[in-house]
């Protein structure tokens, strides 16, 4: 298993950002180079870890947004208004400054190419993350696995990735997204924006006699919710996998 | 010392108390799981020790309510870097449980509703240092913290704390359990701070 799990310490490596691309008005991609960079499964998460002059740290998870490029590893931050770590990577954090970097961690939530079951992704947020990872490494790989994203945002203007999901339903064959608003839709979309439901993943998700993988990421009151909802439309909860990224509910 | 990233200056921390290092304060009560929270409901419930010959030793519920009840208040650390102080539990201490188990087994492998699994040594489980807690703040215990009872091991990372837990093995050797197959700590002390394999 790649992770932690490959065996062996898991050092700090020293990154350096190389590139960064605004997202939404409160997401950033950072791609860093991270010398050394082992190679990761799309699902895993890195530990960022910030030294302050005085010597104080901080660190926090951060899901791998693309399949290793080389020693190149994609982050995708959102601001946490107040946050410690996160707003100094959105707005501090500038070209060729060193963080330090371990991973990947993590041998569960994770998709692997070869895996032939179709895929149902459940996104609230940030927690698209991990999963835009699954749909890129799906695409590099060629593979055809069926993949349906459901993903909930306030509004149009807080998805993440939003031009290149449009692509890739255009281009990646077997590749569906649905998007659910949570506060304000646009122009043409047919429905009132609310919290996802259970017509939601009955209508854009895959019924369990298909035996799909589930993949529910996001706040922890959105994961709990999903997954709940999950169970009772009748997917048995070993093929239910979640990674909760908030605080609480 | 870590490679400074300039302009990182990191919260205000002087009134900070003391906590395992990379630890920050949290008021809040994350949840952090795999899958989705069984449910679990208490009649038919049970709680299963299991020593190294086979023999076995069952709670029901009632049982297990009608057993001496202890209140710890403890400080619990996460993982994932959350802790969380003065936290109150109610529940029942695992020498009681263990009171009566003729073993001479040095390792338990917790196992929880759900499949959950998890290891330590079976000397953290005793010596008033870990509990079948059922209770929190005065409520309860809530699914999503593990209700109706899991397993409260304050003195390692929360993941040891197994939540759901339906049972306990004790086994002669050491057998790594579902985090601990995933490349994290055996062990798991938030003070030597053995998060990952090789910590
Ligand atoms: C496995 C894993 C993977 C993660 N992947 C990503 C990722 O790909 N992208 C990403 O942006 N984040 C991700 N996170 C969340 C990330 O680790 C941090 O929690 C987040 O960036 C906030 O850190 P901070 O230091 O800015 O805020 P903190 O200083 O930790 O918190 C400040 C305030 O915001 C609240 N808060 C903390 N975290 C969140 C949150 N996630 N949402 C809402 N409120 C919060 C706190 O309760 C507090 O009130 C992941 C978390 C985990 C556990």
């Amino acid at each position: 298993m790649a992770g932690p799990a490959g065996g062996g310490p898991l050092t700090w490596r020293v990154a350096r950002l190389v590139e960064r691309r605004v997202e939404t008005p409160t997401a950033q991609t950072l791609v860093l180079a991270v010398p050394g960079w082992p190679g990761h499964l799309p699902g895993q998460h890195v530990d960022v870890r910030l030294t302050a002059a005085d010597g104080y740290q901080a660190a926090r998870s951060y899901s791998l947004a693309a399949p290793a490029d080389g020693d190149r590893i994609a982050l995708t931050v959102q601001r946490v208004p107040d946050g410690e770590v996160s707003p100094y990577l959105t707005d501090v954090y500038a070209e060729g400054d060193p963080v330090e970097v371990r991973g990947p961690v993590g041998g569960w939530f994770v998709w692997r190419t070869d895996e032939p079951a179709p895929v149902l992704l459940v996104a609230g947020g940030s927690g698209v993350v991990p999963l835009m990872a699954m749909i890129r490494a799906r695409r590099a790989a060629g593979s055809r696995t069926p993949f349906r994203l459901v993903y909930s945002v306030r509004s149009p203007t807080d998805a993440i990735y939003a031009d290149e999901l449009r692509r890739r339903t255009r281009d990646d064959l077997g590749l569906d997204v649905a998007y659910v608003y949570t506060r304000a839709a646009p122009e043409g979309w047919r429905g009132e924006p609310h919290r996802i439901g259970l017509a939601d993943l009955n209508t854009h998700g895959w019924p369990p006699d298909l035996e799909p993988r589930c993949y529910v990421c996001g706040p922890t009151g959105f994961v709990e919710t999903v997954a709940d909802l999950l169970v009772g439309l009748g997917h048995p909860t070993r093929r239910v996998r979640t990674e909760r990224f908030g605080p609480t509910g | 010392m870590g490679i400074v990233s300039p302009g990182f200056q990191g919260r205000p921390r002087s009134a900070a108390p003391a906590l395992p290092p990379g630890q920050y304060l949290t008021p809040d009560f994350p949840v952090l799981s795999a899958g989705p929270t069984p449910r679990v409901p208490t009649d038919g419930w049970e709680f299963v020790v299991t020593a190294e010959d086979g023999t076995e030793r069952r709670w029901t519920w009632a049982e297990l309510m009608a057993l001496p009840q202890e209140t710890p208040t403890v400080d619990i650390h996460c993982v994932t870097r959350w802790s969380k102080l003065g936290t109150s539990w109610q529940g029942v201490s695992l020498d009681t449980l263990l009171a009566g188990v003729d073993t001479t087994a040095r390792y338990a492998l917790v196992h929880s509703y759900g499949g959950y699994t998890t290891n330590l040594p079976l000397a953290d489980l005793r010596d008033g240092r870990a509990w079948v807690a059922h209770g929190y703040d005065g409520r309860p215990l809530a699914a999503e913290h593990g209700g109706p009872a899991r397993l409260l091991v304050p003195h390692l990372y929360f993941w040891k704390s197994a939540k759901w837990v339906r049972g306990i093995r004790l086994l002669a050797d050491d057998r790594p359990g579902f985090w601990e197959t995933a490349g994290y700590h055996d062990y798991g002390d938030p003070w030597r701070e053995q998060r990952y394999q090789g910590d």
